[in-house]
């Protein structure tokens, strides 16, 4: 798990709360106390109406494939570079914020990874100390 | 403007050579490209009031270039960043506050010599927003972040590859006219559509070129700009636009901020979309055309494809469109931006006037418009001549 090589995470102290809530297999994002819209990336200010008010609220984890790039051998940044083929997409939330993700447990080819496709959450402890938020089709034997 | 000092480009350059340049540093090609561009003009560097650049800090390039310039701007947002320049010295001449303004950019992108710190490529901090919430899942750079809207872009209005490939042909086509552009040998949408994928859906030839390469602009006041050698290019209307930095946070995908800077630019020259004959539109990659199309105006959201299609935007097309060749095929160091000045200006004075297909006929009024980021900032600004 040390050897892990590709580019990690450093929270701060506004961002510690959501890669906390990963590590405990729990995610959260920020709700607003004012607007009710759901804020990503964490912040000290609602980006939809200026509040302070933002709490953390527990989301569900599902959602669905709001655009996607299916990355060529080779063609990755840096420590990619010698990855098979890979996906990294948009999730939207079914809260309604966007996060950045890699869809994984998936057939990396355009037929079968697809915009509008639903999507839940996978916890991946890519170190003892970083949970990285995955995503992976939801089919129809994987009950909520 | 009732009041205000007119603005005009007089001068234009690029670095004595662009492509692969192995022997020069990036502030070496800024200096070259900064005496060609004075040269055209007939203005001499001690005549520079103005700095305005990108990549570089502007007291970086000052210093390179021996002048102490009493108003400087580096407002650094891509490749966009010259056409917000442009209509900022435009600004600074109106004002009363400059006579002339330098605007300069460029860099070793494909020899990397020299380059400016925080030249792409590098990352940023793993406390960033980027480095906390994308470099994690290994986003290819500004590939990835394109490559994802125009998925969308597909997605909801049909857009096809065979959208995309047009307008890499029609590059192409402007290129095998112009004697400096890098790739020149035909190439047809079959090749295009044929070429490896690099990031679906974009295969190599959506992908802008990497070159070395700088440009310069030079303005001054429209009055003393009649006095000078070059029939004077007016700067009649700029705008600019931002609705994010990160892909991940872009409001809405398939729609850049164009959308801003376009009318804002329109509506301050009080001309119309048809009124333009000839358009400069930064092509980091074949989709950023479309797009900014869309954007601006020229066509409603979703109809880009169909705009560019039938060799519109080639030689002999209603739609001259990156004349040069453009980023896919002419030259494209990192920030193209200040190239789609220099080819205007140049097809608005009718340089090329001999040169058959390479002169645009009659071109009265030009657009430029640059992307800068991942979609993240534009500049569009509208070019007369006088």
């Amino acid at each position: 798990m040390t050897d892990y090589l590709k580019p990690l995470p450093k929270s701060d102290p506004v961002t510690a709360p959501f890669w906390e809530s990963l590590h405990r297999g729990k995610v959260e994002v920020q709700c607003c106390g004012d607007c009710k819209s759901f804020a990503f990336y964490p912040r000290a200010l609602c980006p939809a109406c200026g509040s302070r008010k933002l709490a953390w609220t527990p989301v569900s984890g599902n959602g669905h494939i709001y655009s996607l790039t299916i990355v060529t051998p080779g063609r990755g940044p840096g420590t990619f570079k010698n990855d098979r083929s890979y996906v990294v997409a948009l999730v939207e939330l079914e809260e309604g914020c966007r996060m950045m993700s890699n869809i994984v447990d998936v057939a990396t080819n355009a037929d079968d990874v697809k915009i509008g496709m639903p999507v839940e959450i996978v916890y991946d402890c890519v170190t003892e100390d970083v949970t990285l938020p995955k995503f992976r089709p939801v089919t129809q034997s994987v009950t909520k | 403007m009732s009041g205000l000092r007119e603005a005009a480009v007089v001068g234009v350059a690029e670095s004595d050579e662009i492509g692969v340049v192995p022997d020069k540093s990036s502030l070496q090609l800024q200096g070259e490209a900064t005496l060609n561009a004075l040269a055209d003009a007939g203005l001499k560097l001690s005549d520079v009031e103005g700095l305005f650049s990108a990549g570089f800090r502007p007291t970086e390039v000052a210093e390179y270039l021996g002048i102490q310039p009493r108003y400087f701007d580096g407002t650094h947002v891509g490749g966009s960043s010259f056409l917000v320049h442009l209509g900022h010295a435009a600004a600074a001449i109106a004002s009363g506050r400059i006579d002339v303004a330098l605007i300069v950019g460029g860099e070793s992108g494909r020899s990397r010599v020299g380059l400016p710190a925080g030249f792409s490529g590098s990352h940023s901090s793993a406390q960033s927003m980027e480095g906390q919430f994308e470099n994690p899942y290994g986003l290819p750079g500004a590939i990835g972040g394109y490559a994802m809207a125009c998925a969308r872009h597909m997605h909801l209005y049909g857009t096809t590859s065979k959208h995309l490939a047009e307008i890499a042909v029609a590059a192409r086509k402007w290129a095998a006219l112009n004697p400096r552009a890098y790739k020149r040998e035909p190439l047809t949408v079959e090749e295009v559509l044929a070429s490896p994928m690099v990031s679906w859906p974009f295969r190599k030839f959506d992908c802008c070129l990497v070159t070395d390469a700088a440009g310069a602009v030079v303005l001054t006041s429209l009055n003393r700009a009649r006095d000078l050698k070059k029939k004077p290019v007016r700067v009649i209307g700029w705008g600019e636009g931002s609705d994010h930095q990160l892909i991940s946070q872009i409001p809405d995908l398939t729609s850049g901020p164009g959308r801003i800077s376009g009318p804002d630019a329109f509506a301050m020259a009080g001309v119309r979309h048809e009124d333009i004959d000839v358009a400069q539109i930064y092509d980091s990659f074949t989709y950023t055309v479309l797009t900014s199309l869309e954007d601006i105006g020229f066509c409603k959201k979703g109809e880009g494809g169909d705009f560019v299609s039938g060799g519109r935007i080639a030689p002999e097309g209603d739609f001259p469109l990156n004349t040069s060749g453009g980023g896919l095929s002419y030259t494209h160091p990192g920030m193209f931006g200040i190239f789609t000045i220099v080819e205007s200006v140049r097809q608005l004075r009718g340089d090329f006037i001999d040169q058959g297909l390479r002169q645009v006929a009659g071109a009265k009024l030009g657009l430029v418009h640059g992307t800068g980021g991942k979609l993240s900032a534009t500049g569009t600004v509208i070019l007369a001549a006088d």
